[in-house]
């Protein structure tokens, strides 16, 4: 190189040293342009950095015009040397030049992580990973270990943060800022020639990258070529330290050619998007983040005594939120902190160090306030802003593209769709409808179907209204595409979800708008919020909800195996504590309880019969899954019912449930009745288990009518309760009966006073009904029995069992104004023999 | 966590004495700033407590397994001016940590107050001769100093065990000790000061924080390290297969090979509980309300290994460690055993190669 050369500025990506290093060298220099590792396409929107409603963290977002999916971001936080370079060359008007390999080459080499908001690889490739380093270099041999562990240290983050980030002598006035950077470029140099090479040819095919670091290098220098004709050479470059002395190499503008020759291209669009700190931590699952950004914007902005200034923050930090913290404790923290940097022989207190202090000194050693201090602080809770003048997102683009694919145009005025999931284009609006509602922009909004009843059919009701766009802006954040965004979204808000009620309708939700991706991470968290939920009510709140999520996945032919095994573990955890939630509860709790009996044991049926289906990987030692599960639900149905001290209501519903499912014989049930209900029960006990067994309201009485077995269980007791015991359980008696139907009542009362259902005493028949026959009339009853006939579907004799039935069983004398009502228990009596 | 065996006469030989020449080797390699009157840097307090070899090819064992953060903060601590405070559940090494700290640092861990809940203000303070105090009256010939005032005077390392035990007033002795620095004895109206050196180490158990929680004005007075459990399962497998093995011997115990599988297995079951999540990281649990610490493992293998040589044929197998499996967790007979139960059934019973354990512990829990 001859004459001025270009200053290479190598700095390490959000880098708060780096960045004040660099400001330091460019007022030095002063050069005549600057260039900068990124994009080249973004030229022409790099002048929005300078607008005052650009506010860091932001990112330049690349994405394939044809394929929002495919997308690849640059983020910038308000320390990243690139941020600082290009605002700086923005307010001395220096022109910016991107020189790092075309996002529309980067884009089509990276195949990975299509529709996810934030591919790992593409995400920040030509951004964040090289941060020091190469980036292939990274997962196998890191050149910068080799560097620190020459110099001793075990981690070469540390050493990057007390050899570069820590030292504040670049912005010292009469320094030379530029020394450091010379001494960056020649340990890269060093560690170049003993890695490098070899190293770029094997370690790269991965992919790991938007291009190889061979061809962007090559890039790199042809750009610089470029701008040295442009503006002679008076150049400041910032990039990756990795990069820099590959740009002094003397290579042949030919040879750089056919590097990048042949490389695949797709058409890229750019733009600037908000950005957030969390999403620059890697915490957020953001392959190579920074741990800390908000660490790094204090040792930034801080002008001087960063430690004792983090503690003070630290300090108030905590005290907003009731520790009591004072400020003999920041000095405390502070001096520990200190002599630990001593000890562990480091320049200046670092995160550890202050992180260790105020645990020790703080939070009394505990992990819990210390959480919030890394999440409110180390992290921080700062958005980025977009000024309006910034190109339209991604996710616009994708809903604009669908729209038009799907015929469903946005419209002022309000209009219902109806749609038959049963037809491609039609289940394809309704997953998209469902996805924005995800999203928060509630384009459409669901409407009671006017006809069918079937899963297979939905009503939406459209409008769209202009802050739409604004909704559609926000979700921005979270992809480029609306499957992706709605993916991201919903597997952040099951995270952040308090209730286990609330995962379970996102889980629901999730089904609705298909979004298998986002179910592992909602499945994910419903399991560990069902394992940590003591409150069995929870627990069986949300089974009914998720056992319809698989029934419903099934319709619409989604895998719904995983949901289905969560379903069947959160079944097994009520059926543990059941027991024991029912214990010691008052009328009201009690009630609500059965309500829940009521739900789980059909939820448990409907998992019983949906689990076949899934493939059960309980198979081993529990035996056949599904019977099993129905199997375990009896017998703790079973507990309930025989259990002293629980709820009478509560014992009442679990005999009822054995006996509807078979699973108790009548004797027995009988006998627990007895139990219930004999004097030495507390008699509004003996009033709930009944309420229990034979159901409150309307319906409970009807299946005393048609449930010859109940009504006979109910009628020999009370015959048995003795006269001077029998006017303390009327009352209770009285309170549950008289929440029947009237004409329930009725019937209830002319079955009994016939003689009930189980061939009564002698005595009952012949003084049950006067004015009526002693006989049964043949003539009178067979009328009844065309009828019947038609309603079973019966065509040839099937008369006869009805016929003993009512023959042997009742007195049935039918009273010429009685017709209307006999005819109601004959038919039960008769559809009973029918079946 | 072994001491390796030193011929003395004492049934177990104080940490400066047991460790003297890897004490001496350190002090004599150590050629970075003391703080004063300690008898070594403390950098090398912390390798003396986490093992490395010097220079001069002398080895040093590691005295504590962990993580190194956590001893240098603790070192640190006592070269500034704030006592140390060692929390932890039972059976996390922290009286153990404390009396090497204090070795290293005075080489002198005897200066030592046990706290209990019958401990009295003399024991942290003075006491009095009271012979002489009859015959002569109140004089500096007739006060019994305690271990911290003598501490004080010396500049040495003193120690309070259980700190929490020891009820709330007599706890508050210790602030003109930790922020004044002095020790006023009003009867002679006189008073002893800490001369440079000084520093106190308390330990306290976390699960009995409630007992006598200490006073804010006192718990500022301390820079507070917990000291974790045992971070991967290896490393307490290890630590609780070697513990098992000592204790057997002594008890004469045969310990057969496949024993290290069922001590894997406790170790797997207690972690599993302890940490409310599966070894696998997939399966959120409830925790019981026990510390389920690895001395408690240990107790359950020998005790397993016990039934197994004496009623069984000499092989630890599922069933001998059931019950007091049980017997750890379940400590609150309501919360506990459902938290078993819904662990058993959750996890032990769709776990492959467990069939034996699921059945040996529904035996022992109906």
């Amino acid at each position: 190189m001859s004459g001025p050369t270009p200053v290479l500025l190598g700095v390490r990506h959000h880098g708060p040293g780096s960045a004040r290093a660099v400001t330091a060298a460019l007022d030095q220099c002063a050069p005549s342009a600057v260039l900068i590792e990124g994009p080249p396409e973004a030229d022409a929107i790099v002048h929005l950095a300078a607008d005052p409603g650009m506010r860091p963290p932001v990112a330049l977002l690349a994405h394939a015009t044809d394929d929002p999916g495919r997308a690849a971001f640059w983020p910038f936080a308000e320390f990243s040397p690139e941020w600082v370079a290009i605002r700086w060359a923005l307010a001395h008007d220096v022109p910016v030049r991107f020189i790092d390999l075309p996002a529309a080459h980067s884009l089509a080499l990276n195949h990975g992580g299509r529709g996810r908001p934030s591919p790992v690889p593409a995400g920040d490739a030509p951004g964040s990973p090289d941060r020091s380093a190469g980036p292939c270099a990274a997962p196998r041999l890191d050149p910068l270990a080799a560097l620190a562990a020459a110099a001793g240290y075990d981690d070469a983050e540390l050493w990057w943060e007390d050899a570069v980030e820590h030292r504040r002598a670049g912005g010292r006035p009469g320094g030379d800022a530029l020394a450091p950077f010379e001494a960056i470029a020649e340990a890269m140099g060093e560690l170049r020639a003993t890695f490098g090479e070899s190293e770029s040819e094997s370690g790269c095919e991965g992919g790991c990258d938007g291009g190889s670091d061979a061809a962007r290098e090559a890039h790199m220098r042809l750009k610089l070529r470029e701008a040295r004709r442009e503006f002679g050479d008076g150049l400041a470059v910032v990039c990756g330290a990795w990069h820099v002395p590959a740009l002094t190499e003397k290579r042949t503008v030919a040879v750089d050619r056919q590097a990048l020759k042949g490389l695949p291209k797709v058409k890229p669009q750019l733009s600037w998007v908000p950005w957030t700190n969390r999403r620059l931590s890697r915490h957020s699952g953001y392959g190579a983040g920074i741990a800390s950004p908000g660490w790094y914007g204090h040792l930034f902005h801080a002008p001087d005594r960063p430690v004792e200034r983090w503690m003070t923050t630290v300090a108030r930090l905590l005290r907003e939120e009731d520790h009591p913290v004072s400020s003999a404790h920041v000095i405390e923290a502070v001096r520990l902190a200190d002599a630990l940097a001593a000890v562990r022989g480091r320049p200046l207190a670092g995160l550890t160090e202050t992180t260790d202090a105020v645990r020790a000194v703080m939070c009394d050693g505990s992990d819990v306030p210390l959480a919030l201090v890394r999440d409110r602080l180390v992290v921080g809770d700062v958005l980025g802003e977009v000024p309006e003048a910034a190109p339209a997102t991604p996710l616009q683009r994708d809903l604009s593209r669908l729209q038009r694919t799907l015929r469903l145009k946005p419209e002022g005025r309000e209009r219902d769709w109806e749609l038959d999931l049963r037809k491609d284009t039609d289940a394809a609006r309704s997953r998209l409808l469902h996805r924005l509602r995800l999203l928060g922009v509630d384009w459409g909004e669901p409407v009671c179907s006017r006809g069918g009843l079937g899963t297979f059919r939905e009503t939406w009701r459209l409008r769209w209204e202009p802050e739409l766009a604004v909704r559609v802006a926000e979700a921005g954040v979270w992809g480029t595409t609306v499957v992706g965004a709605a993916t991201a979204k919903a597997e952040s808000e099951a995270v952040g979800s308090a209730a286990l009620a609330e995962v379970t309708a996102l889980a629901e939700r999730c089904l609705l708008a298909d979004l298998p991706e986002a179910l592992p991470v909602v499945m994910r968290v419903l399991a560990d919020r069902a394992a940590l939920d003591a409150d069995v009510a929870h627990l069986a709140q949300a089974l009914p909800a998720l056992v319809r999520s698989v029934r419903y996945g099934d319709v619409r032919r989604t895998g719904t195996a995983a949901l289905g095994d969560v379903a069947t573990g959160l079944a097994e955890r009520v059926f543990v504590g059941l027991p024991a939630a029912c214990a010691g509860l008052d009328t009201d709790a009690a009630a609500e309880m059965r309500g829940h009996l009521d739900a789980v044991h059909q939820a448990v049926a409907l998992l019983a019969e949906a689990a076949p289906a899934a493939p059960t990987p309980s198979k081993g030692p529990a035996g056949p899954g599904s019977s099993g599960l129905r199997g375990r639900w009896a017998g703790v149905l079973g507990v309930l019912a025989e259990r002293e001290g629980l709820p009478g209501g509560i014992r009442g519903r679990a005999a009822r449930l054995l006996l509807d499912d078979g699973r108790l014989a009548e004797d027995r049930a009988a006998r627990l009745m007895g139990l219930a209900l004999s004097v030495g029960t507390e008699p509004a006990e003996a009033a709930a288990w009944i309420e229990g067994f034979v159901g409150s309201g309307g319906s409970g009485g009807m299946l005393l009518i048609h449930d010859e077995r109940l009504l006979a269980l109910v009628d020999d007791w009370l015959v048995g309760v003795p006269a001077e015991a029998f006017t303390d359980v009327l009352p209770l008696l009285r309170r549950t009966f008289s929440a029947y139907d009237a004409s329930v009542r009725r019937t209830l009362g002319e079955l009994v006073r016939r003689g009930g259902a189980d061939g009564g005493t002698a005595a009952r028949g012949v003084g049950g009904a006067p004015g009526f026959g002693p006989d049964l009339d043949p003539e009178r009853a067979a009328a009844v029995l065309p009828t019947m006939r038609l309603l079973l579907g019966l065509d040839t004799g099937g008369d006869t069992g009805g016929e003993t039935d009512g023959g042997t069983g009742t007195d049935t004398g039918v009273g010429p104004d009685r017709d209307t009502d006999a005819l109601t228990p004959a038919m039960a009596r008769a559809g009973g023999a029918g079946r | 966590m072994t001491v390796p065996g030193i011929e003395t006469e004492a049934l177990r030989p104080h940490a400066e004495d047991a460790f003297a020449e890897e004490l001496r080797a350190l002090a004599a390699a150590d050629d970075r700033p003391r703080p004063e009157r300690w008898r070594m840097s403390p950098w090398a307090v912390a390798t003396y407590l986490l093992g490395g070899t010097l220079s001069d090819g002398t080895v040093i064992t590691p005295k504590y397994v962990g993580p190194r953060r956590i001893v240098e903060v603790a070192v640190t601590t006592l070269a500034t001016d704030r006592a140390l405070l060692l929390l932890g559940v039972p059976g996390t090494a922290k009286t153990w940590v404390s009396e090497h700290l204090a070795a290293a640092v005075s080489g002198d861990s005897t200066l030592l107050v046990q706290g209990t809940a019958g401990t009295p203000e003399e024991a942290i303070r003075y006491g009095w001769n009271y012979a002489r105090l009859l015959a002569h009256g109140p004089s500096r010939e007739a006060l019994v100093p305690s271990p911290v005032m003598r501490a004080m005077a010396e500049g040495r390392t003193a120690r309070v065990e259980e700190l929490t035990r020891v009820p709330a007033d007599v706890q508050d002795t210790l602030i003109t000790i930790l922020s004044e620095k002095t020790l006023p004895i009003p009867e002679l109206g006189q008073e002893v000061q800490a001369v440079r050196g000084f520093n106190l180490i308390a330990t306290a158990n976390d699960r009995d924080r409630g007992v006598n929680e200490l006073s804010s004005a006192l718990r500022r007075r301390f820079n507070t390290v917990v000291l974790p459990l045992p971070a991967t399962a290896d490393a307490e497998v290890d630590i609780v297969a070697r513990r098992v093995d000592q204790i057997g011997r002594s008890l004469d115990l045969p310990a057969g090979p496949e024993g290290l599988d069922e001590i894997r297995r406790v170790v797997t079951v207690f972690r599993e509980l302890r940490d409310g999540v599966t070894a696998d990281g997939r399966t959120k649990l409830k925790s019981p309300s026990g510390t389920l610490s690895t001395a408690e493992a240990i107790s359950v293998v020998t005790g397993g290994l016990a039934l197994a040589a004496h009623f069984g044929d000499g092989v630890l197998r599922a069933g001998d460690v059931a019950a007091g499996i049980l017997g750890a967790v379940v400590r609150d007979p309501a919360a506990d055993r459902l938290v078993w139960q819904e662990y058993l059934e959750a996890v032990v019973r769709e776990r492959d190669g467990w069939k034996d354990f699921y059945r040996a512990c529904r035996e022992v829990s109906v």
